[in-house]
């Protein structure tokens, strides 16, 4: 089966046991909602970093599907092809 | 030079826009400086739970990126754990997420357990283990006020909670909103607000939409609180249903600063800033006024504090201590944070250069601290495991208690 792989920045990889990249199995497309579910089902912490408790994205988080960041698709909804790779980076902000 | 071991210690954490700091003094006089912790995270609010076996230091982390959460830590900082799933989450069904936590409240020794939180959107959550877990408090986020409450400058918050000792009566002030006072332990909430001015409204007396920027409790007398406005230096006898001025006497009535003596009757102290539109100490000069008769007078207190000043005291960037005498500990959003173990009379700077100070907060703590040689190293070490990559920092805890 193909998988659906889902790179993290290194600041979020000690959340995620100090993996740099998470892997999913996938048949077909999946939504990132879902991918992300998917990905972040054993790392609580992790998927509270990218998402508050309504389910949106933080604001400061980018992911990027086909070199494409989310919000200019169709958010959360952006379908990810089975043996795409998705792109998580934090946004330029602060001071 | 031998240990002076002593039976108790103090400890004053410094929160500020890009981290938490950790002064440990024996004496109030000479302070040793760890952090950052949670460097890049700011941190607006701290609780110091003094309550059970050994002190419990809750702290209201934000990222920029990462968002909010509550951490805690039972060996004054060495370690940080966050809950899993996060200790405060707004649950379903209410559409709204969790921005910032204003406040973190320990509750009285008689209700071991209880901490209050105060958040932004507003909202005020009750926690029983601790601050493992809050619940929000449904009466608050359900009144019928709530959709014409709005924002201060630093956002729509509820920063204020005060507890009286038999717990029944809970007062709570939020910006913009003003002071809402339960009398039934947070089931239900009334606008109290009589007396306080909103000029920036068309109606300068409303009900609610005042915009209190803190309150706190007469140490002795019931029903006695005080409270900085926006404009406004107020004092309630009678529970909050009716605020008199007790500005009289301050060099300004704009600040956000109020604190209250741990036990004395009719001692507070607040920090005024010159005005709404310029927010500097009065002709740039910083200074902390006492009142020891409930604010009919008030005493000017700068010994110790720098020539010129300009920035702010935010309202959580005072705190004080439970000592004998009284120990009065703020910090400036220039960085500098100054502690008084004298209430207030002479000050000494404990900290400079530091980011924004959002929040400080002082404790008596068992346990010996000590100026030998060998714990200098210690100290020493303990900054440097502090010193926190961000990368650290941003899994400053993960699923289980990791080092700091």
């Amino acid at each position: 089966m193909a998988e659906i792989t889902v790179v993290l920045p290194s600041v979020l990889q000690p959340l995620a046991g100090g993996q740099s990249c998470l892997t999913t199995p996938a048949d077909g497309a999946v939504t990132v909602e879902s991918l992300l579910d998917a990905v972040t089902g054993d790392y609580p912490v992790l998927a509270r970093r990218l998402r508050d408790e309504t389910g949106s994205l933080r604001r400061f988080v980018n992911i990027y599907v086909g070199g494409e960041e989310v919000r200019r698709l169709k958010g959360l909804e952006t379908e990810v092809a089975a043996g795409q790779e998705v792109l998580i980076i934090q946004s330029v902000a602060g001071g | 030079m031998g240990c002076m071991a002593t039976a108790e210690s103090y400890v004053l954490a410094i929160g500020t826009k890009k981290g938490l700091w950790l002064a440990r003094s024996t004496d109030r006089k000479e302070w040793s400086l760890s952090g950052p912790h949670f460097l890049m995270s700011e941190i607006p609010s701290i609780g110091i739970d003094t309550r059970g076996d050994s002190p419990r230091i809750l702290v209201g982390v934000r990222s920029e990126h990462w968002g909010p959460t509550v951490a805690h830590s039972d060996d004054l900082g060495a370690t940080w754990t966050e809950p899993e799933q996060g200790a405060i989450k707004f649950p379903e069904g209410t559409d709204a997420a969790l921005e910032r936590i204003w406040q973190i409240y320990p509750d009285s020794a008689s209700r071991p357990g209880v901490v209050w939180a105060g958040c932004e959107p507003i909202s005020v959550w009750k926690s029983t283990d601790g601050g493992e877990h809050f619940e929000l408090n449904r009466g608050l986020w359900d009144h019928p006020h709530r959709s014409e409450w709005g924002a201060g400058y630093g956002g729509a918050a509820a920063h204020s909670i005060v507890v009286n000792p038999s717990g029944e009566n809970v007062h709570v002030a939020m910006s913009t909103g003003g002071v809402y006072r339960s009398l039934d332990g947070g089931a239900s909430w009334e606008a109290r607000n009589k007396g306080i001015s909103a000029y920036f409204m068309p109606d300068p007396n409303p009900e609610f939409g005042q915009c209190v920027h803190k309150i706190a409790a007469d140490a002795a007398v019931e029903g006695r609180l005080y409270a900085q406005n926006h404009h406004g230096v107020y004092r309630t006898d009678d529970n909050g249903e009716n605020w008199i001025s007790i500005a009289d006497g301050l060099p300004a009535d704009f600040g956000f600063v109020m604190l209250t003596h741990p036990r004395r009757e009719g001692t507070a102290w607040v920090v005024p800033i010159k005005a709404d539109g310029e927010r500097i100490p009065p002709d740039g000069r910083l200074a902390v006024h006492r009142t020891d008769d409930a604010g009919g007078s008030w005493k000017r207190l700068d010994v110790g504090l720098p020539d010129h000043e300009y920035n702010a005291v935010l309202r959580d960037a005072a705190a004080v201590d439970s000592a004998e005498p009284a120990g009065v500990y703020f910090g400036t959003r220039g960085g500098s944070v100054y502690a008084s173990a004298d209430e207030g009379e002479s000050f000494i700077e404990v900290a400079s250069h530091l980011p924004d100070v959002l929040c400080v907060r002082a404790a008596v703590v068992p346990g010996v601290a000590s100026g030998d040689a060998a714990d200098d190293a210690a100290v020493q070490s303990a900054v440097e495991s502090a010193a926190l990559s961000e990368a650290e920092s941003a899994a400053f805890a993960a699923a289980s208690t990791v080092p700091a």
